[in-house]
């Protein structure tokens, strides 16, 4: 076994001498399994009114919706559902997502885009929880998506290339089983080459499709022959024919009832048989070891996250944490500084600005003070030269005046005189 | 069964399906790949020396794990405790079980036993180390599980319950291994001695408040049942043997003395084929499931918490373990962006208060350089008016003046002339 390449070494087998028990392990971890309840997602690719519905309702024995989805939104959504199943002891919790509106796009991108986003999404719910530092992993409800089941339309020619564009997107994400639709409209002649064709265009383009494990013995010879049979023509129908003493699941026409559960008319059971009763552990087991992991180490890597330091030792968890975190806060610190520095800087800019505002705010004023120093001067000259005539007509009016004062005493003796004589 | 509400929001009562759609087979398909797997499990056992723990090993797994190529741990006389490994491969019924044996030579065998189970301690963290790093490693391949997933622990059949480096170790491990305390060499002592002595244990167990492996839970009547008879009869006293006998035709595995044989597998002789059963055939898968979704994810929180929470005060750290430390760090660079955003929004605020009040200081003195101006031009300009009115009163007074003067001239010419008449006429 796997475990003991692995772990065995050193290891010495040692003959028993009598029955141990410990073979029962199995039935205890089935016992513990059974106890626990199971869980499987499903999800259903494929163009408007190819039956998905249908099928699933078929394949689980149960009616699922109540009411047929709508179409009215632009993109591609995805509707899932989660049931609680129950065959004998079996506790099974169901999810199954609806992809409503695929193919109605003009750009295909849009078609698959958001389907790729969704598986990515239930991967990285996990991880996140897988990274928790409290976690109850032992309780997490997984809703990765454990098998797509691909529905092409039952053309009879090939694939189309939104169904090659799409599946090469998710080969690598999810296990691919891929399925003709309503293969009821298909001649058993042209459903061979049609088979024949769908498997050479995926082949030819590099499309991993899941393959039904061969390397346990007990189931190698089964999945080997299905393998050979896909993709699984299916029909489904939730109608029941009577057909001898029997009911059956089956689709009636006028020239002959179409069996559901007939290998000769559909692979339905075949796919069955693979998806359910066969290798539903093994989906489970492939999605969560390869594709998760393939997932996880894709964001891990973008995320910086290294196996081994530069010189190829490798690292603890401690110190990869740390490492990352130092990193971190040393972009932090240099942020910081920056931010700093350039706060520095438009300082001394805005300083020099203002300084040199204020030495022409001086200097502005500095002239003017000139210019009034220029205009007193004036005034003062002004003023001085008023003030030197009039000294000058001052000194003008006293001469006159006293010269007036001297005419006028002498000729006022004059007309004193002849006053007086006058008056004699 | 009670109606389980889904995703879709759709209230369904667990289906029960008529018709086959075939799951009911998951069982077997995990059977199946469970035996393609294989199994492995690592068992620790612990105890002083000479308390038949290797003999003990030897009949839960009817194999000679140890002889005398292998020897025992009491065989391997040690001065200090080590921590040593046997692997065993081991095949039944087409299940293949990978067998890890720890022992653990010099345990309690000196004077000084004080931290005695130290290097025990350390080998249980360091299995839980290296599967941690694994787990979290960027490449993942199939990982090997070497963790303890189950201590035996021999109690010397004193008759006085437990002594203190009993207590002690289990109090320090109880919260990192599952441990199932055992009476050694259950044949030294009379069933009442070995029942008394049994409920002491127990006491001494309950009052030290030491958790010693837990049955799980079951709806099962029937499993009830057997985990109530082993839980009545704990601590489980066993006896173990190598050699084979011969009693009453039948061969057993058992001690011969001179007053009779002690058959370990007789359940009114010791407790051995309880051990055995529950230990390997029953709760084996849930030793396991225990380890690892709680012994584990303990060391692995406490672990992780330390590395995240490096330098972050431990009482913010409480109640927030639901984060990874990536989202740690995440949350860390979050608040520092923002407290920076904060930082640069403050600096910003008294970036721009400084040059306002630095540009009013500025506008303030220019309009006050600009009043004084325009003070210093009013009085200029008044001055001027005033010189201007001084001078135009001067003028006016000049012209009054220059006119009176031209009066009183006149008068003066007039008065001569006049003077110059009548001084003719007088002299006529």
């Amino acid at each position: 076994s796997t475990l003991w390449f692995v772990a065995g070494e050193g290891a010495r087998a040692v003959p028993l001498a009598g029955h141990v028990g410990f073979d029962s392990m199995p039935d205890q971890l089935v016992n513990k399994s059974v106890n626990h309840g199971f869980c499987f997602n499903i999800l259903c690719v494929g163009e408007t009114g190819l039956g998905k519905s249908t099928l699933m309702d078929t394949l689980f024995n149960t009616k699922f919706e109540g009411e047929p989805t709508q179409h009215n939104q632009p993109g591609v959504t995805l509707k899932s559902n989660t049931y609680e199943l129950q065959e004998s002891n079996v506790r099974l919790k169901l999810t199954v997502v609806n992809t409503v509106g695929f193919g109605d796009q003009i750009n295909k991108e849009d078609s698959y885009k958001s389907i790729v986003e969704f598986i990515d999404a239930q991967f990285e719910a996990y991880l996140q929880e897988e990274l928790k530092i409290k976690r109850t992993l032992h309780s997490y409800h997984d809703t990765r998506i454990h098998a797509c089941l691909y529905f092409i339309a039952p053309t009879g020619h090939s694939l189309k290339s939104l169904d090659l564009v799409t599946m090469k997107k998710l080969d690598s994400k999810v296990n691919i089983i891929p399925i003709v639709a309503k293969s009821d409209a298909i001649s058993k002649s042209e459903l061979a080459k049609f088979k024949i064709k769908i498997t050479s265009e995926l082949v030819s383009n590099g499309v991993q499709i899941y393959q039904f494990p061969t390397d346990d013995e007990s189931v190698a010879e089964i999945n080997s022959t299905m393998n050979s049979h896909l993709p699984f023509a299916v029909v489904g129908s939730t109608e029941e024919v009577k057909i001898g003493n029997k009911m059956v699941k089956a689709r009636q026409y006028p020239w002959g009832t179409v069996q559901v559960e007939n290998e000769n008319h559909c692979d339905f059971v075949k796919l069955r048989e693979m998806l359910i009763r066969v290798n539903m552990e093994d989906l489970r087991e492939q999605t969560h070891t390869r594709h998760y992991e393939l997932y996880r180490r894709c964001k891990l890597e973008e995320m910086g996250f290294k196996d081994t330091d530069p010189d190829s030792k490798p690292f603890s968890l401690q110190e990869t944490y740390e490492a990352k975190r130092n990193e971190f806060m040393g972009e932090l610190q240099k942020k910081e500084e920056e931010m700093r520095q350039m706060f520095v800087q438009r300082v001394k800019e805005k300083e020099a600005e203002l300084k040199e505002a204020e030495k022409e705010l001086h200097e502005k004023f500095d002239r003017l003070k000139k210019l009034h120093q220029d205009e007193k001067k004036k005034v003062e000259d002004k003023r001085k030269s008023l003030d030197d005539e009039l000294n000058m007509f001052k000194q003008k009016k006293t001469a006159a005046e006293l010269l007036q004062n001297q005419a006028q005493q002498a000729g006022g003796s004059t007309t004193l005189k002849r006053d007086k004589e006058r008056k004699k | 069964m009670e109606p389980t509400e889904t995703d879709g929001g759709i209230m369904e009562q667990p289906k029960n399906l008529e018709g086959y759609v075939g799951f009911a087979n998951l069982p077997n398909q995990i059977y199946r790949k469970s035996v393609k797997r294989g199994f492995e499990f690592t068992l620790m056992v612990v105890g002083e020396s000479g308390l038949g723990k290797s003999t003990l090993i030897n009949s839960l797994f009817l194999t000679d794990l140890y002889s005398p190529e292998y020897p025992g741990p009491s065989h391997r006389v040690e001065k200090t405790v080590t921590v040593e490994q046997s692997k065993v491969l081991v095949k039944e019924g087409g299940v293949q079980l990978l067998l890890t044996i720890v022992d653990t030579p010099g345990f309690g065998d000196t004077i000084d036993n004080s931290n005695c189970w130290q290097p025990i301690i350390d080998y249980i963290d360091n299995k839980f180390e290296g599967y941690l790093n694994a787990e979290s490693r960027v490449n993942r391949r199939l990982m090997p599980d070497s963790r303890v997933q189950c201590c035996l622990y021999f109690i010397t059949p004193s008759g006085h319950g437990l002594k203190p480096l009993d207590v002690e170790f289990m109090k320090r491990l109880h919260e990192k291994v599952n441990i199932i305390p055992l009476i050694a060499k259950a044949d030294t002592m009379t069933p009442e001695e070995c029942q008394l002595f049994k409920k002491q244990i127990m006491r001494g167990i309950q009052e030290h408040k030491i958790r010693i492996y837990q049955f799980p839970e079951t709806d099962d009547e029937e499993e009830m049942k057997m985990v109530k008879r082993i839980k009545d009869r704990l601590p489980l006293a066993v006896i173990g043997s190598n050699t084979i006998i011969e009693v009453n035709g039948k061969r057993v595995r058992g001690r011969q003395y001179p007053w009779g044989v002690a058959d370990v597998e007789n359940g009114e002789h010791c407790d051995f084929t309880i051990l055995r059963n529950m230990l390997i055939r029953t709760h084996m898968q849930d030793l396991k499931d225990v380890t690892n979704n709680v012994h584990y994810e303990n060391y692995r929180s406490r672990k992780l918490a330390a590395v995240t929470y490096n330098g972050v005060d431990n009482n913010k750290s409480k109640g927030q373990l639901t984060k990874s430390p990536l989202a740690q760090m995440e949350e860390e660079r979050r608040d520092h962006v923002s407290k920076m955003k904060k930082m640069e929004q403050e600096m910003e605020q008294v970036f721009e208060m400084k040059v306002k009040e630095k540009l009013q200081k500025l506008r303030d003195s220019e309009a006050e350089l600009q009043r004084r101006q325009e003070q210093m031009k009013k009085n200029l300009e008044a001055q001027h008016r005033e010189l201007e009115d001084r001078r135009r009163q001067h003028e006016e007074e000049k012209e009054r003046w220059e006119a009176q003067q031209r009066i009183l001239d006149q008068q003066k010419l007039d008065n001569s002339r006049t003077l110059e008449k009548n001084k003719k006429k007088k002299i006529f």
